[in-house]
């Protein structure tokens, strides 16, 4: 695909060179010479160097005829303003990086004018990223889809769990809540409907609100491996967007800054968690704050080598999951050698996170899908669609539609809200509803209705 | 230095050239000549030694920096032509191995100069090789590599670009460096076959239309008569020469622009125009100056056109002899063969975009005389040109001028006189071929000494790779391994 990317800090370079290598053509637009010049030699992509969010450069650019315009300068209104022009220029698919949360909550009343597919906040989906790792340690998989507004994890079934040996139907706990799309079970996947029956050992997958799945598991006997007392050092956005989401899931939260201004703010922002004002490099106040007790710790300092530090320490005295946050990537063999839990780039994660929803964007060119994503070695599809005010499926309640077999509505997302339905929901104009499949090559929404 | 890399790339050219030697083996079969042996031995040993260049020593890893790119680029070009000159010497038809090298060197940058004092003594294979060389210099080895080889020199192969494209600013048209090198070559291709046919048409014989249009689109200027193009007595082949010429002289990106429907921004361009002044005028001038010396008007105009096309374009192709023209025109004739074709074209020559910064430059150095606390910005093309770019541009007109000097005080070992001293390097830095007095367009080099001809090879070589790939080779701190 034809993709232009404009601004070439640490973000957007990481985008570069993660589509690159997947063959797309790039041409990377920035107003500063350097950046510009550094990034065209050191990657096989075209450089222009000028002021991205101007008609004209994005024109120069090669915005007419390409698939989609990324706007990863530093700034959001910038980034937003690009967007406009970009689709001004003709570009259907516009990616911006949009930090403020409070731009993000609105972003739908102005996608269509920005032909905007997806907004993306680095240090948003670093948490995200964090979070997962710090509540789902023992899941087999988990895959996230529909521009990550949806995870689908899998788990494996014990022996003793009490939802084995039961029809889909008749497990009601956390009915509503929680949805079981599809079973692995030895060689086969099936996407079931309510007469299926759970055995243990199947590998479920399932869709939910973040802060219900782990509930969920519990209750079905599934170890998880979640950690109920986090400790967070450093109190920066990463910090703040991972205290809101495992506060959420009732982990007990503790941060430590070093800042005596930001720690009061973070008191406001966050009157669940415990705030510790204090240096994180203090090996007493640590001891002190119980980090041999904890049972994840996430380093997310300003400074690579205070997290790799403080880490390296921690393993040693703590029996914690670690989660480090490094931002340099240029390293990483020199940090895979030491023995680090799990290390986190919040920027060449946004980096794979596009890649990725680009590959679906691509899977689904020439069709009504907005994106497909191929799930449990590809057999099945999680197609993403975009509701038009024509479509058979309107507004009819959902047990009232006779469905194909092996497919499962699992979510609609109507103005950034998602909807895990019931048989009474029904699917209105512009949502986008994400369906599970096992029939290849639909096309569009109004195939998923038999014909029988 | 990733030396294996390096070794990478030379094998792929080695592979390349005796691939393309094969042409020559072929004309030869077709006119029954026993040289095509030499062609076939030496073409497959090449295509042999390559790849056991690339099969076995294949590197580790694809990354190229700037050292090994332009390493790579400068030793390619001497190794392509250590090799290519095999067949003249081999075969004998040019027995003397440093007139052979000189000849292939010439060739391959698109110089055009001969050592040769009876070029229509060669057989038909030896003659389309030459041809050939030039064809194969004017857009470059790298370049075709570039084009179908996918993934050569990894990410970073703008280096393998920017050691053999000519011009100050190197960037590429499109994203990708592969579909970027395929589409100059298809330009290339396409406007080398409308000079076939055009010159089909207008009846010239099929083997000498084929080496014409090598020769004009690498800017090369090897002919295969001993008059070279007066051989061709018909206004209308000379001046569809002459055209073509400039036409392959202009900045491949205007084709690009022109195929992109981008037109405003292709007329748009400075380069472009200044380059048409420059030979607007010097045609004028050329043909008020020699008109007493040529019975109409028109075949003064004639005259001026082809020579002031053929040497600034650096192809150094001639209808007759010069030296007898006043000295007004001569002078312009030798400030041409400095001044050179666009950037991004196959012609040599300073560049036209480098002096155009040069004067910006100078415009701004006397603004500051008058407003020292002035700021301003140098801008081309209605973009600011970097502040690295405008150094680099006064840097190489140093190492230029630093590099004639030097070449003109070994060749005036020679005792010749100094309008042939002087021209003969001022021809061979710049590609151009033909100079004025002994070395004039019906002059040749052969009766040069062995160091001069030698001064004569590193000049060209230097001038077709623009100075510094080159010089790399010489600096002993670029082949430490820290």
């Amino acid at each position: 695909m034809k993709i232009v990317i404009v601004g070439c800090g640490k973000v957007g370079t990481s985008i570069a060179s993660e589509l690159n290598s997947a063959g797309h053509e790039i041409v990377v637009v920035d107003i500063n010479h350097d950046a510009v010049t550094r990034l065209s030699e050191s990657l096989d992509v075209m450089g222009i160097e000028g002021n991205g969010a101007t008609y004209e450069v994005l024109v120069d650019a090669g915005a007419q005829s390409a698939d989609l315009v990324i706007a990863a300068a530093a700034r959001d209104e910038i980034n937003l303003y690009t967007c406009l022009m970009a689709k001004a220029a003709g570009v259907q698919h516009t990616i911006a990086r949009v930090r403020n949360p409070e731009y993000t909550s609105d972003l739908y009343r102005v996608k269509d004018q920005l032909g905007l597919s997806m907004a993306i906040n680095p240090e948003l989906t670093a948490a995200t990223e964090i979070s997962r790792l710090l509540r789902f340690s023992g899941a087999l998989e988990i895959d996230s889809f529909a521009k990550g507004i949806v995870d689908l994890i899998k788990v494996q079934i014990p022996q003793d769990s009490p939802i084995s040996n039961k029809k889909i139907s008749q497990i009601d706990i956390l009915k509503g809540k929680v949805r079981i799309c599809s079973v692995e079970r030895g060689s086969e996947v099936y996407i079931p409907n309510g007469d299926f029956v759970i055995q243990s050992g199947d590998k479920i997958s399932i869709v939910s609100k973040s802060d219900t799945a782990a509930r969920f598991f519990r209750k079905i006997n599934v170890a998880i491996g979640k950690s109920r007392d986090v400790i967070l050092l450093g109190g920066g956005k990463v910090s703040y967007y991972l205290a809101m989401k495992l506060l959420k899931s009732g982990a007990n939260v503790k941060i430590i800054d070093k800042n005596a201004e930001r720690c009061t703010e973070l008191a406001e922002l966050l009157p669940g968690a415990v705030i510790i004002h204090g240096d994180c490099m203090d090996q007493d106040l640590l001891l002190s704050e119980g980090v041999e007790h904890a049972d994840g710790i996430a380093a997310l300092m300003d400074y690579d080598e205070e997290n790799i530090l403080i880490s390296l320490y921690l393993n040693d005295v703590s029996k914690a999951k670690i989660i480090t946050k490094v931002n340099n990537t240029s390293f990483d063999s020199i940090l895979s050698n030491l023995n680090f839990d799990c290390i986190i780039h919040p920027k060449s994660l946004t980096g794979e996170y596009i890649a990725r929803y680009i590959r679906a964007m691509q899977n689904s060119l020439g069709s009504n899908i907005e994106t497909l994503y191929r799930l449990n070695d590809d057999r099945i599809e999680a197609l993403e669609f975009r509701v038009k005010n024509n479509s058979k499926v309107c507004g009819i309640p959902l047990q009232k539609l006779n469905l194909i077999d092996n497919l499962q509505i699992i979510c609609i997302n109507r103005h950034g809200k998602i909807i895990l339905p019931q048989g009474s929901d029904s699917i209105m104009p512009d949502d986008t509803v994400v369906i599970l499949t096992r029939q290849k090559g639909l096309n569009d929404l109004d195939d998923i209705i038999s014909r029988h | 230095m990733n030396k294996r890399i390096i070794v990478y790339i030379l094998g792929w050219v080695l592979i390349i050239e005796g691939a393309a030697m094969q042409i020559a083996t072929l004309t030869s079969f077709i006119y029954g000549e026993h040289e095509g042996l030499y062609f076939l031995i030496t073409g497959v040993a090449s295509a042999v030694l390559g790849l056991m260049a690339v099969k076995i020593k294949k590197p580790k890893n694809m990354v190229l920096y700037q050292k090994a790119g332009f390493a790579a680029t400068a030793l390619s070009w001497i190794i392509m032509s250590l090799v290519g000159c095999m067949p003249f010497w081999l075969s004998g038809e040019i027995p003397s191995f440093i007139d052979a090298f000189f000849e292939t060197v010439s060739g391959f940058t698109t110089t055009g100069s001969s050592v040769l004092l009876n070029v229509e003594s060669l057989s038909h294979g030896m003659l389309i090789w030459r041809s050939f060389l030039n064809w194969l210099g004017g857009m470059g080895v790298i370049v075709f590599l570039l084009a179908i080889i996918p993934k050569l020199g990894g990410q970073q192969n703008i280096y393998l670009m920017k050691a053999e494209s000519p011009g100050p600013i190197i960037g590429k048209a499109v994203p990708h460096m592969r579909s970027y090198a395929a589409l100059l070559y298809g330009i290339y291709i396409g406007l080398t076959l409308l000079e076939l046919i055009l010159l089909l048409c207008g009846g010239m014989g099929f083997f000498d239309a084929i080496n014409t249009s090598f020769a004009t689109a690498g800017t090369g200027g090897f002919g295969i008569h001993s008059n070279n193009i007066a051989a061709y007595d018909s206004h209308y082949l000379q001046t569809i020469i002459a055209v073509f010429m400039l036409l392959f002289s202009l900045n491949f990106s205007f084709y690009i622009l022109l195929l992109a429907k981008k037109f405003k921004q292709a007329f748009k361009m400075e380069e472009l125009w200044v380059y048409v002044g420059i030979i607007v005028v010097s045609i004028a001038v050329i043909t008020i100056n020699i008109s007493s010396l040529y019975p109409t008007l028109f075949e003064s105009f004639h005259q001026s056109f082809f020579y002031v096309s053929s040497i600034i374009t650096t192809t150094g192709f001639g209808i007759g002899d010069v030296n007898h023209w006043p000295a007004l025109s001569k002078a312009i004739i030798v400030i041409i063969t400095f001044v050179g074709a666009m950037a991004g074209s196959t012609g040599g020559g300073f560049k036209i975009s480098r002096i155009l910064i040069l004067c910006k430059e100078v415009k701004k150095e006397f603004a500051l005389l008058i407003h020292p606390r002035n700021v301003k910005a140098v801008k081309m093309d209605g973009k600011t040109v970097d502040h690295s770019i405008m150094r680099n541009t006064s840097v190489f007109l140093v190492v230029y001028m630093g590099i004639f000097v030097l070449s003109f005080l070994l060749i005036s070992i020679e005792n010749k006189d100094f309008l042939t001293s002087f021209t003969s390097i001022a021809a061979n830095l710049n590609n151009t071929g033909p100079g004025l007095g002994e070395v004039g367009p019906v002059g040749n080099y052969a009766n040069f000494s062995i160091l001069s001809k030698s001064v004569l090879i590193f000049d060209m070589l230097a001038g077709r790779l623009e100075l510094f790939p080159l010089l790399l080779l010489f600096s002993p701190s670029a082949w430490k391994k820290s």
